[in-house]
Order: structure tokens, then sequence, then C-alpha cells
């Protein structure tokens, strides 16, 4: 049996939690997923500013910081850490912790490839919208491909303390060690399937240990001091999900099974690149004490193409608010809305789109929220997006004038002008297997 | 009688670029069967009116007491696009449990 901790849910997870894993009890690898899909661009814009930046700057000090319980335990470490530019995070991590051995995974990167793929004949079609890529082809900023687990495990075989990858399937980092550790073969799709769903539980850290949880979530222990996920993984898929003892929040069924469906289409078919896991194949067995065992896990062979992650530019936005008070709160920033409108017509300005909120009404379920019949106040939001940066610009100085030309008693306008974004969206993509080809190399 | 889904249920909810998943669990496996029956994908539409603009599909998980319903077109472009508040749809379960269902009395026994 071997113990995977997840200590990392995305960039911007708690910075205590895998130090904690690491300290609290025993761990035999500890995976840190710092790539949520906005995270690749905010990566891209630092790596355009700087080339030696790209990836995620919190994992070198943090692994410095662990280098003695890594030695001393032989810890192993997996992250997607590397973001678009996992060599120049490996250095980073060499320089901070000179004692550790690091590998990297490459071949996920193919923005310089992208034309070729095309010319052989890949359209690249955009999976949500069917649209080819030559629409976005002049304005696309990185191009990685999902990768799957078993470069990861070769990477363990080198020796390695520390895996860096860049694009890689969240539940693969936890599925490496398995493969590993166990000589998992590539057709052992049960197996596989249940390395993977065991994965998937664990990635977005907390969320499988009571974070985010509406069952019972007022009566979660602890939360300040929640314990971050771990797998008791067996050689026969067999996994049980826990956490350290004497950490807070919880692991039952209900916080394993909201993590289960979370951010899946098709249960039968859980895609991934190594497998096809199906989430109607599994047990689920609560064994008390902060104990679920998933058992049971039924796989179908891995698809024939990869998935790609691409982002391009899409264009500019900027949110502004405004607050009123009751009386009339609503009626006061619903009159606002109409001259902020009204004002923005005037000008012709062009905008794709202007969304509106009644933030304290119905800014997250619209129509579906309860009725108040006079909120004490209500923070006017009102969002514009489109090609023209000029025009976003020109939307930035149309608020706050309504202060003393509007509706009376505007307030809420303390952090000033609202910003300029770019939008940088995602253009989710096919590409044959066969023209990927992922490799490990050691960092010295 | 009608009764609140978030009597018999919990769910989570996420995003995958414009679309949103909302997994609904039945608290007690007894009452998937109720979950089944009530929550169509053809409800959760009408109830989610607007927000939601494209097509919804519902998955089955009985092994989990569990429904899956995958909303298209649901977040204002999703992700970095969506100037909504929510722009991932992390509250949509909560909009969802709001729902009204028909249950006989008996079906709650436990």
């Amino acid at each position: 049996m071997i113990r995977i901790a997840n200590g990392q849910g995305f960039w911007g997870d708690w910075l205590d939690a895998p130090i904690r894993l690491v300290e609290g009890g025993p761990v035999d690898y500890l995976t840190l997923d710092y790539l949520a899909e906005v995270t690749m661009s905010i990566l891209q814009k630092q790596r355009k500013r700087d080339p030696n930046l790209g990836f995620a700057k919190d994992f070198p000090p943090l692994i410095a910081h662990l280098q003695d319980h890594i030695l001393k335990r032989n810890i192993r470490i997996l992250a997607n850490a590397g973001g678009v530019n996992p060599i120049a995070c490996a250095r980073e991590v060499r320089r901070l912790a000179p004692a550790l051995k690091v590998a990297v995974v490459l071949g996920d990167d193919i923005l310089d490839r992208l034309d070729d793929l095309v010319a052989a004949g890949n359209e690249l079609r955009n999976m949500d919208t069917g649209e080819p890529i030559t629409l976005v082809r002049d304005r696309i900023q990185s191009a990685n491909v999902y990768l799957g687990a078993f470069p990861l495990a070769e990477a363990l075989a080198s020796g390695a303390h520390i895996v860096i990858t860049g694009r890689c399937a969240d539940a693969a980092l936890a599925l490496a060690p398995m493969i590993y550790e166990f000589g998992w073969k590539p057709d052992d799709w049960d197996l596989l399937a249940s390395g993977i769903i065991a994965g998937h539980v664990i990635e977005c850290g907390a969320q499988a240990t009571g974070g985010n949880c509406l069952a019972g979530w007022q009566s979660t222990p602890d939360f300040a001091d929640i314990g971050y996920p771990l797998i008791e993984a067996h050689p026969g898929g067999d996994m049980v999900i826990t956490k350290h003892p004497g950490t807070g929040g919880r692991v039952n069924r209900a916080t394993v099974t909201e993590q289960l469906v979370y951010e899946i289409a098709d249960p039968k078919r859980y895609i991934t690149p190594d497998v096809i896991a199906d989430f109607t194949s599994i047990r689920l067995e609560d064994q008390g004490s902060d104990r679920v065992r998933i058992s049971g896990a039924k796989g179908q062979p891995r698809p024939d193409m990869l998935k790609a992650s691409i982002s391009y530019h899409y264009g500019w936005r900027a949110v502004g608010t405004l607050v009123y008070s009751a009386p009339d709160a609503l009626t006061k920033a619903r009159t606002a809305d109409q001259i902020v409108r009204e004002r923005l017509a005037n000008l012709q300005l062009s905008f794709e789109k202007i969304h509106t909120e009644f933030f304290g009404v119905n800014a997250c379920h619209g129509h579906l929220a309860p009725q108040i019949a006079e909120p004490a106040e209500v923070q006017l939001r009102i969002g514009v997006r489109g090609q023209d940066k000029a025009a976003i610009e020109r939307f930035t100085r149309e608020l706050i004038p309504l202060v003393l030309s509007g509706p009376p008693g505007a307030s809420g306008y303390g952090e000033g002008r609202p910003q300029v974004k770019e939008v940088i969206a995602y253009w989710p993509a096919l590409v044959p297997r066969e023209t990927i080809q992922p490799r490990v190399e050691v960092v010295e | 009688m009608k009764i609140s889904l978030s009597q018999i249920a919990h769910a989570r909810s996420g995003d995958k670029g414009d679309t949103s998943n909302i997994g609904l669990i039945a608290y007690d496996p007894r009452h998937y069967h109720v979950l089944v029956r009530e929550v169509t994908a053809r409800r959760v539409k009408q109830h989610f009116g607007e927000l939601v603009q494209g097509a919804v599909t519902r998955y089955e998980l009985p092994n989990l007491g569990a429904l899956n319903f995958v909303m298209e077109k649901a977040l204002d472009g999703g992700g970095t696009i969506s100037l909504r508040t929510d722009a991932q749809g992390k509250t949509y379960a909560a909009a969802l449990l709001a729902m009204e269902i028909e249950v006989e009395p008996h079906e709650l026994d436990r």
C-alpha cells in the first residue's frame, strides 16, 4: 500500500496545506495541482514578460522548505507546476534545493507545431463549437496537450525526488505513482480506472474532505485546520480516501460523492489520456473514522485522440460597481444602470455584451433568487466585453460620474475606476495521440 | 405534497468552459428513485430558464444515488469570458436544490 496525498487543488490554494500534509503524518507521494484553465493564460503572460517565468512561482520555495523531509523520509513530489515553462521551474527548484534530483516531463507544448499539425490535416476544431482553428490562428498564445500518467511514472523511475510537468491530466499526478510502484501496464484498464477515479477525488484538494461540501456544511469540524485528502492505494485497485487524524474537515460518503460528480460529463465515459473510466461501476464503503473505500472500478481502452487546451486572445473586458442603500436601493441601482446604458448608446460604442447584475438581489441565481422586499443595499455591477479596447476603456469612465449626476447616495467606488483586462479564451481541441511524444529529462 | 429538493438531496456544481454540470445526490440512497422520477432534464432546463441557453443532459449514477446534469451554454461564455459574478457555476448546485418536487409522504419514510 502507498499513500498519495494532494496538497494543492489549484494555484492559489492554501499555502500551508502541503506542509501540513507532509509534517502531519505518513505520506509517500505528494501531488500538487497548480493548473486551472485560467492559470495557463496567466503563466503565458508572465513568460512573455520574462522568459524565465511561466511556472507556478510558489512551488520552488515550497520544495526548498520541504527538502529535509523529502530526503529523510523519501517523499516524492509530482506537480504540474511547470506551467508553460517546466525547465525554468526545475532550474529554480534546483537552485533553492540543490540536494534534490529533479525530472521534467516535456512534450505537452505544441504551440510551435500548430501549423505543421494543421498542414498534416488536423483541423483542431473547437470541441464545443465545431469551428476550425484557422478562425483564431493569429491570436493563439499557448497550446498544450493533456499528457497521461505513463511519462510521469517514467520520470519517477529515473529516481527523481521531484517530477515537474506542464499540462497533464490532473488525476494523472496521482495515477503515476501507482503505475510506478505496482507495475500497472498500459492496458490494465480496470486498474488504471481505479487510480484515475481516486485521483479525481483528491485532485481538488479539500473538496474531498469537507470543503465546498453542501451536505451538512454547518457541522463540518474545524474548517480552519481542514485536512487535505490522501489515497491509500492498493496494488489490486482498492482505494481508500482519507486524511490525517486530528485534522479538520471530514471524509464520508457525502464528501467523496460530491467530489466524484464534480466537473464530469458522461459518468460512464470519464475520458483521460490513459483510460476511459466508468464512474457507474464503483462501490463506495463508508468505513467511518474519515475513511471511504472505493472498489470495483471498470475502465475501457484509452482514446486515440488527446485533448489540447489552446488559449487565444479573445478581446477586452471591464467590470465596474456602485452601491446604493435603502430606501429604494434596487430602484436607484436600476436607474443608474439605465443611465450608463443610455450614455454608452449615445457614444455609439460597440460591445459584444453589456451585463448587469444587482448584487444582493440576483447576481448568482438570476430569476431563481428569493425575492427580498427591501434590500438594505444593492451593488450595481456592470460588465462589458468586446474587441474594441477603446470602447472598454471609455466604459470605465462612465460609472463614477453618477456619484454626482445620478440617483442619490451612490457609494462603493473607493477602488477607483474599473480596470480594463485582456480576455484570453480557451479552444479545446483533439489531436491524434501518435503526434505527441512525451519525454523525460533530468535537470542537473 | 411539495417539498424542496434540498430536503432529500445535496449537490455540487462546476464548469468546463461554457458548460456547467451539477451532480445531485440523494442523502438516502432509497430516495434516488424520487430524484430519477422528479428531476428530469426537461424540468432542470425549465428551472434555470434564461440562465441556461443550451441543452440539458441527464446522466444516472445509481451506484452513488446520484444524477449528473450537464448544462450547455450556461455560463455566458464561461471561464475567462463570462461577465457573471458566478462565472464558473459554483452556486448552481444551491439554485437547483431550491427546486420544488412532488412526493408521496410515505416516500420520505426511512
